[in-house]
């Protein structure tokens, strides 16, 4: 993410990450998840669940915050994300090089 | 990244809103693209954020597509006769006045068939919670006109548009006295989930009014698409304005939806009222009945 202005808190604030867990044949379909998703994360996939609806995919692998939108949104009990603890070195890289690039940035201008 | 689980495996029961619900009837019955799940859901995050005691909570249903709430959620239940949940709900209080009660019924159910118990209900100040999801139309009988259906609106028993005024439910709610009032579609998770909270924490009449969309019947017979569309348009056309008047929140066909906590203020319950005023007449022999209910435990 690119910010005009480097955030005071930006090396403090660490961005969560989480996992997408679908319970495939509860889904019916109706795609809030996929239209609400903040990250676009999610789309209605090809396959058929037991009942002839299509679930939700998730394409975006990675891009999950966490932020439980799809959990409350749906109807079905279907969707939910869980916080994901074991990359958290990598994120913290990224964090690093994002800071960076923002860096790099302020001194451009 | 991303895993997707065979229901029968142990994650349906890490599903954040499992311990609330009876997993067994679930999936349930309402169509896709039903607002109700939403609102279940967001009411179960309620009880799980306040940390209120589920043995101590209760949900009384009537009839409809959202009576069925009660038979979902693993509490102590009421699914009664149509139209008939809050008196079922005032028995309940009265005779065990420790319990959170709430009434989750649809606007049929609720201002239709059992109107006369709202306003009643709302004028003695009963201390119930209710949520009346409003889908503005009798959804599980096939989509009969109801209190709520807009003007010009169609519906089965009015195939050429409605011609009945409709009831402006926050006003309703308002001019009998209800203590906290307050209107979201369910596409407001956050601020449902919000107002849920104040309001199980809040005593007396609450009354929370939940736009849904009715995908199967409201939707198809004025054919505005499916209840995915329906949310995409209360994202379009839903206002927040928490000041405005109740007078004005009038919900047109297809037009601005005016929502927000209109109401908040606190006045002596039922109960409240009922003892104060025995023991300024009768003094010591009037023995108010304790929380925990009387004759059950002698």
């Amino acid at each position: 993410m690119k910010y005009w202005r480097k955030p005071l808190d930006f090396d403090q604030v660490k961005i969560p990450r989480g996992e997408v867990r679908i319970i495939a044949d509860r889904c019916k379909g109706c795609g809030f998840c996929v239209e609400y998703c903040p990250k676009d994360v999610l789309v209605l996939s090809e396959e058929f669940n037991r009942k002839g609806y299509h679930p939700p995919k998730v394409v975006k692998h990675g891009e999950c915050v966490n932020c439980n939108l799809c959990a409350m949104i749906c109807p079905d009990f279907a969707i939910y994300s869980v916080p994901l603890e074991e990359e958290a070195s990598s994120d913290q890289q990224s964090a690093v090089s994002s800071q960076q690039s923002v860096e790099e940035q302020g001194t451009d201008r | 990244m991303s895993t997707t689980v065979d229901p029968n495996q142990v994650a349906v029961d890490e599903h954040p809103v499992s311990p609330f619900l009876r997993m067994d009837r679930i999936p349930h019955i309402w169509c896709p693209t039903c607002g109700i799940g939403t609102v279940v859901k967001c009411f179960a995050t309620a009880l799980d954020e306040t940390g209120v005691d589920l043995d101590k909570t209760s949900i009384v249903s009537g009839i409809g597509c959202t009576g069925r709430v009660a038979g979902y959620m693993k509490l102590d239940a009421f699914h009664t006769t149509h139209g008939r949940a809050i008196p079922f709900a005032t028995g309940l209080k009265l005779g065990r006045p420790e319990l959170l009660v709430t009434v989750f019924s649809g606007d049929g159910d609720l201002v239709g068939i059992g109107g006369n118990h709202f306003i009643h209900a709302a004028r003695r100040n009963m201390d119930l919670m209710i949520i009346l999801v409003n889908n503005f139309i009798y959804g599980m009988t096939g989509g009969q006109n109801a209190p709520t259906t807009p003007l010009k609106a169609r519906s089965s028993t009015m195939p050429f548009g409605n011609f009945e005024r409709p009831f402006n439910l926050p006003h309703l709610a308002a001019s009998c006295g209800a203590t906290y009032v307050a209107r979201w579609t369910c596409l407001h998770i956050r601020r449902l989930t919000k107002s849920f909270k104040e309001a199980i924490r809040r005593k007396g009449f609450r009354f929370i009014e939940v736009i849904a969309p009715c995908s199967t019947l409201y939707a198809r017979l004025n054919k505005l698409g499916t209840g995915f569309n329906l949310m995409q348009f209360y994202h379009d056309n839903a206002e927040i304005r928490p000041d405005a008047d109740t007078r004005d929140v009038d919900i047109e066909f297809q037009d601005n939806i005016i929502c927000g906590k209109f109401v908040d203020e606190e006045r002596p319950t039922f109960t409240e009222m009922m003892n104060e005023h025995y023991q300024q007449k009768l003094g010591d022999k009037y023995v108010p009945l304790p929380p925990e209910g009387g004759l059950l435990h002698e």
